[in-house]
């Protein structure tokens, strides 16, 4: 008892973003497994076993809530907390909602993959839990946001702090397109069907999914990015013009890129047009973020030699950029009809996701928790042995998708000397098996790596404590 | 303006980002519930709609390929090109989904297009690739689905199936008008599969006449599934069109 009253006089909540940075390690790893697991089902498809269960189509879902949700969800939850506390120099508004927030998250998560295994689905990409499990998302994220909001109102800087600004629009934005794109009709205890049909359909749903994205996987990891680069750089944010003008950029011409996921398809011409236009103003931005991140780093560059938590960070700023222009390239017409429909999209969005949200948050995870548990990292060779190992995966990951699904593309739309189809559909399934085992070991690579975390970061939680004395003089 | 007064303001700053984030979506979805040209007028000779809302059978399928998660790796979704006309035929039409709750155009495709795979292979060709793909495409990664062949289909819930898509927009009819109605819309033929009334029985009598798992007797979801596999694509009779009739919908 007297341990909780101490805590509860701390000057920020910690305990809570101890539990979400430890979740995010568990997430991870399962929802990373999975991943590698459903690779290897389209390398070999005797892993499916004819298990229901176990088949791709259900797995699938659970490979992408575990990292989205789970993995994703908790790093931000985690951070989120971590950085308004600091750079508001005020406690968390809350200890009962942020406790509310991190079970009501992880039961999300949990039932969410349950649903998906036993075949729950709502049939929409990234959005397959039904209709009870959204209900409890709205009301968990009212909760984080009431909580997150309340405690910027406590703040003792006159100023919110940049990465507040980019945390605030994430919360809304995931809000608003949660809401709407699970707008359903209920006909039982668990399952629905949309409320929306067909095209209006698509574009409600990519309008989720391109701005989940958007505001969920790139808004929201940018501001952990603005508070954990320049702390662990020790220097300031390069250029605060420059955060003002993308922050806004960035927020404002984000929803108007979805339908890019659509292009050819059976939606007006019009709105594809104005898609793609907005895809290629996103770059600007985009690169804002980037430049703005890797420049604070200027005149300390021998860090990256030295410091394997810098060498996370700003690798995974190069992949930011990377996909970022990658995708507003895909986002043009001619391209995309090579592109979609193909492996070279999941190339793509993995460059992003390894790359860029999985890697910033290993940094951030690095410099955060040594903070939480008053200790150092248990060994700083393995932080290095992660890094070269996260690195391979996506590589392996990414060229092997770049391969295959160009090579698909040209496939599909090869034409003999009359005229003909010149390769059967199947033709080149078969010709995608080299790829998809590369795929697969690339997957592996990350997954190693992710576990080598794990340990690392169990034997530093073991020989640290959770005293409140160190944390109470630290200041943001 | 001075930032400096947004990043003071805490209220301020929430308005201005709820408005930044709110206008694209305005912009571009919204106008596509109120605009007529988004889905085609598809219709036959005599004043008929050619796309039907499925059958009790087929909606049943539908819900289990949304189950299995088809869509993971089937599009729903011909786009205009050359190619995809020689090996999936005309490019998919708005009007063609627009009774699906949710789309499934999907993203896609590890395995081939499906938008318009109704009538392509035989019952039989289906049921024994559903249960082994690998048997029929030697090169296939699709996993086996034995279970469709044993599970019999649930068809008590269906009508509470089919009233929540009325709900959202379905004309299942409900009660003597709504039935009229559809007979004007769509012809008697059709409007008699669409009422909620008679749903079960119209489930089972498909099911009979069509014998799409090739085992007589028990409905499986075997049955359910190919059955919404023979449909796809095969509403719209393009015969009927003059080749630029639907470009100008675009």
């Amino acid at each position: 008892m007297a341990t909780v009253s101490v805590a509860a006089n701390e000057q920020y909540n910690y305990d809570i973003v101890r539990k979400f940075a430890i979740m995010t390690l568990v997430w991870g790893a399962v929802g990373m497994l999975v991943g590698v697991y459903i690779a290897s089902e389209l390398a070999f498809p005797f892993l499916n076993f004819d298990i229901p269960y176990i088949t791709f189509g259900r797995l699938r879902p659970v490979h992408t809530g575990a990292v989205i949700f789970g993995f994703g969800g908790c790093a931000l939850f985690a951070t989120t907390y971590y950085i308004v506390q600091r750079t508001c120099r005020a406690r968390l508004l809350s200890d009962t909602l942020a406790n509310i927030t991190f079970w009501g998250w992880q039961l999300i998560i949990a039932l969410a993959a349950l649903g998906d295994v036993l075949g729950y689905s709502q049939g929409r990409e990234y959005a397959e839990m039904g209709w009870p499990v959204d209900l409890l998302i709205a009301v968990v994220w009212v909760i984080y946001a009431i909580n997150f909001i309340g405690t910027v109102m406590k703040r003792k800087e006159a100023h919110i702090y940049v990465a507040n600004w980019f945390f605030l629009a994430f919360i809304l934005a995931v809000a608003l397109l949660h809401i709407f794109n699970n707008l359903a009709v209920p006909y039982s205890l668990t399952e629905s069907y949309s409320l929306f049909s067909g095209a209006q359909d698509a574009m409600v749903q990519w309008w989720y999914g391109h701005n989940a994205v958007g505001f969920y996987l790139t808004a929201a990891f940018l501001g952990m990015m603005y508070y954990f680069v320049p702390k662990q750089a020790g220097r300031p944010i390069y250029s605060y013009r420059l955060s003002i003008v993308h922050f806004w950029a960035l927020i404002f011409l984000y929803m108007w890129a979805g339908t890019h996921h659509l292009h050819w398809t059976a939606i007006p011409d019009w709105t594809s047009t104005l898609a793609a236009t907005f895809s290629i103003m996103l770059l600007l931005p985009s690169w804002g973020g980037m430049i703005n991140g890797i420049m604070t780093l200027s005149g300390a560059w021998d860090k990256l030699r030295t410091d394997p938590v810098m060498r996370f960070l700003i690798v995974s700023l190069s992949f930011y950029g990377m996909s970022t222009f990658e995708g507003p390239m895909m986002s043009l017409k001619d391209v995309n009809a090579l592109s979609h429909y193909t492996d070279w999209t999941v190339g793509h969005v993995h460059s992003g996701a390894l790359g860029w949200v999985a890697m910033i948050s290993f940094g951030s995870l690095y410099h955060m928790i040594p903070k939480l548990w008053n200790t150092q990292m248990h060994s700083n060779k393995l932080i290095n042995v992660h890094f070269w190992l996260a690195t391979i995966g996506i590589l392996l990951y990414i060229t092997s998708m770049w391969i295959s699904g160009i090579m698909q593309g040209l496939m599909w739309r090869a034409f003999d000397d009359f005229g003909n189809l010149q390769y059967s559909f199947v033709e080149s399934v078969a010709a995608m098996h080299p790829y998809y085992v590369m795929r697969a070991l690339g997957g592996l690579f990350f997954l190693g790596g992710m576990l080598v975390m794990c340990y690392n970061i169990f034997k530093t939680i073991q020989q640290g404590n959770t005293a409140p004395s160190n944390a109470a003089v630290a200041a943001a | 303006m001075k930032h400096d007064n947004i990043e003071r303001n805490l209220g301020l700053m929430l308005v201005l980002v709820m408005i930044a984030i709110s206008i694209g979506g305005l912009v571009e979805i919204v106008p596509l519930f109120f605009i007529k040209d988004t889905v085609e007028t598809v219709k036959t000779a005599d004043g008929k709609d050619m796309v039907r809302p499925y059958s009790p059978l087929e909606q049943r399928g539908r819900d289990i390929y949304i189950r299995e998660g088809c869509y993971l790796c089937h599009s729903q979704m011909i786009r205009p090109f050359r190619d995809e006309a020689l090996r999936y035929g005309h490019y998919s039409l708005a009007a063609e989904s627009k009774y699906d709750h949710p789309f499934q155009w999907g993203s896609k495709r590890t395995g081939p297009d499906l938008a318009r795979v109704g009538g392509k292979y035989s019952n039989d060709w289906h049921t024994q690739h559903l249960n082994a793909p690998r048997s029929m495409v030697p090169e296939s990664v699709m996993p086996n689905y034995p279970w469709l062949l044993k599970t019999a289909l649930d068809t008590t819930d269906i009508a509470d199936r089919m009233t929540a898509l009325r709900t959202a927009g379905v004309p299942y009819s409900k009660g003597e008008a709504e039935y009229q109605q559809n007979v004007k819309t769509f012809g008697e033929d059709v409007a008699k599969t669409l009422r909620i009334e008679d749903a079960e029985a119209n489930l089972r009598a498909q099911a009979a006449s069509g014998n799409y798992d090739t085992v007589a007797g028990d409905i499986t979801e075997m049955d359910a599934l190919v059955a919404y596999l023979q449909v796809l694509g095969t509403m719209v009779d393009f015969s009927k069109f003059d080749d630029d009739y639907f470009v100008k919908f675009r």
